[in-house]
């Protein structure tokens, strides 16, 4: 069974620290055992890739660096710092709900269906954390919130509820409301995946725009030519383990797992 | 049956530059017996009223008494009350019924089997007549008096319309956190919300939406269900009515008069319900609806405008 935290070493090597890192990573739920044991390390500024078929376990992980599921056995760290436990000695703590909530702020996420506050505009809806979680003024709050609308094109629509957006901006709010708390890692669960292709280019140049600011990424994705072109590292998933891994480049032009030849030759 | 007319929006313009069909509409006879039938009906319940011996002036004469103004305050007073200690029981029961402690939900669960599985009349009789089997209420270090002090009236009518009141809230509530989606609470959390404060500005304002509607039936019925309080010696509207009609020999007016009473409070109400609606509806639809004073001013203003005359 994998229900017990397996005993791995802990405090990673000092130096450069990798933004997060997974040891033999275990996911259940109830029975099914969605993640297998995941190995990786995303290095800070990097722009990290997941892909696979559908049910591989990539959202899953992904839901995991941020402790939105828990992870039932092996090591996750962000930053160098455990997900969702302390350890003292041999002993792991579960961390309250209030300090769990505390490393999120550093953390960013966008989701697949957006998951914008319905009930607030745009501005509102990128002022909600800063101002509720850090307590920054509203006026300070306002002013980078337009920033950030700005930034991903949306500041004419400040004003507007989520309702009133297409897909496309809607997401693109998405974005700024995870930056308005300055995040060191952003995770994309498939950006892309619940728009109108005509509105995909739009979030992803966004995207690409954050990429290039040195921002950390660890983006789940079927957009195979933003892997390629914005990508610096990929990882193939299938059956809740990692098939593959390497440069984008590589892996997509020259697969070496049958597996990742096979899925690879169906969404190319 | 009748049929509700469903043109009664503004009429339909012919797209310019075709020419507009000319055909003879279907006739509905059906919708001309209808209303002939229940015009005649409706004379029919006029006439019969006009024929009884009712003495209209006595609802005017006592339509503002000193007695009726008071009924009508303390209609309200324990409608705002029994509503507000509903309000807060259905909240708190809401959260114990969704908490994951098994002790709390299931207490909260007997709760509402209990109170709304009862009749709220047999529940007042019960706070009423507790004085038959307890003499002193004692809380420790806090109050201690004799139950005939404590027990007044209006807390036995608060008591009885609160705490059923609120098995029926708990409901509504629940239905409404239930109703927003968990995406919301992951979006929240993952922008490192805690969990009081997603409820508070994320939950709970789109929950609103689901719940004021009901919550608006709920006031309504309870400014109603106020009058079953006249049976455990509270005296607000209905009694005063009950008192007056009985003295001056004019008991069925007296119940007109109260009944006019209930519907302009209760019309009041529908109004501001409306209104608070509309207030939590914000974002969830593209346009608001227009407000009925909105709706009138745009209808003055098409009024100067010949009927279907776009060329």
């Amino acid at each position: 069974m994998t229900d017990k935290l397996s005993k791995t070493q802990d405090t990673p090597p000092k130096g450069t620290v990798p933004m997060v890192k997974a040891e033999g990573v275990h996911k259940s739920f109830g029975h099914v055992e969605v993640l297998k044991g995941i190995d990786l390390e995303v290095k800070p500024g990097e722009v990290f890739c997941l892909i696979g078929p559908s049910g591989s376990g990539k959202s899953t992980f992904l839901r995991c660096i941020n402790h939105l599921e828990k992870v039932n056995a092996g090591r996750l760290y962000v930053d160098g710092e455990l997900v969702g436990y302390r350890q003292q000695g041999e002993k792991l703590y579960e961390l309250r709900d209030r300090e769990v909530a505390m490393k999120r702020r550093d953390i960013g996420m966008v989701f697949q269906r957006f998951n914008l506050f319905p009930h607030m505009t745009a501005l509102e809806n990128v002022m909600e954390a800063p101002v509720q979680v850090k307590g920054v003024n509203r006026t300070q709050a306002k002013e980078r919130a337009m920033q950030l609308l700005d930034r991903v094109g949306l500041a004419d629509r400040a004003g507007h509820y989520p309702s009133q957006l297409s897909g496309g901006q809607q997401q693109r709010v998405a974005i700024a409301r995870a930056l308005a708390m300055d995040p060191k890692l952003m995770l994309f669960d498939e950006p892309t995946s619940a728009l109108d292709p005509e509105l995909v280019g739009d979030v992803l140049d966004v995207m690409r725009d954050l990429a290039e600011s040195g921002m950390t990424m660890v983006v789940v994705t079927h957009e195979m030519g933003f892997a390629r072109e914005v990508g610096d590292s990929l990882v193939f998933m299938d059956g809740g383990v990692v098939v593959e891994s390497g440069h984008p480049r590589d892996v997509l032009t020259n697969p070496q797992h049958e597996r990742t030849q096979s899925f690879l030759s169906k969404v190319l | 049956m009748t049929d509700i007319d469903k043109t009664a929006g503004p009429t339909d313009t012919p797209p310019a530059g075709a020419e507009a069909l000319k055909a003879i509409p279907v006739r509905h006879y059906g919708r001309y017996v209808a209303a002939v039938i229940a015009i005649a009906i409706f004379g029919a319940i006029i006439y019969a009223f006009s024929q009884g011996q009712i003495n209209w002036q006595a609802v005017p004469d006592y339509f503002f008494d000193d007695r009726i103004t008071t009924g009508v305050y303390k209609t309200l007073l324990l409608t705002v009350l029994s509503m507000l200690i509903g309000i807060v029981g259905g909240i708190l029961l809401a959260v114990m019924r969704l908490s994951k402690n098994p002790v709390t939900s299931s207490i909260a669960w007997f709760y509402i089997w209990f109170f709304r599985g009862t009749p709220v009349l047999v529940q007042l009789f019960l706070w009423f007549n507790l004085g038959l089997v307890f003499q002193y209420i004692n809380l420790m270090p806090l109050y201690k008096d004799e139950w005939s002090n404590f027990m007044t009236p209006l807390l036995t009518a608060l008591l009885g319309l609160g705490l059923n009141e609120a098995a029926y809230m708990a409901e509504i509530c629940r239905a409404g956190l239930l109703a927003v989606d968990e995406g919301q609470t992951e979006a929240a959390h993952a922008l490192g919300m805690s969990h009081s404060k997603t409820l508070r500005r994320i939950i709970i304002p789109q929950a609103m939406r689901v719940i004021v509607p009901p919550t608006g039936n709920e006031v309504i019925n309870m400014l109603k269900t106020t009058s079953l309080v006249a049976a455990v010696q509270y005296p607000e509207l209905f009694r005063y009515a009950q008192d007056i009609g009985q003295n001056s020999g004019a008991p069925v007016e007296m119940y007109f008069l109260a009944a006019a009473w209930y519907l302009i409070m209760t019309s009041v109400l529908s109004v501001g319900q409306y209104y608070i609606e509309r207030y939590y509806a914000r974002g969830s639809s593209r346009q608001l609806p227009p407000t009925p004073w909105q709706k009138v001013k745009t209808n003055m203003l098409s009024l100067g405008r010949p009927s279907g005359g776009m060329g």
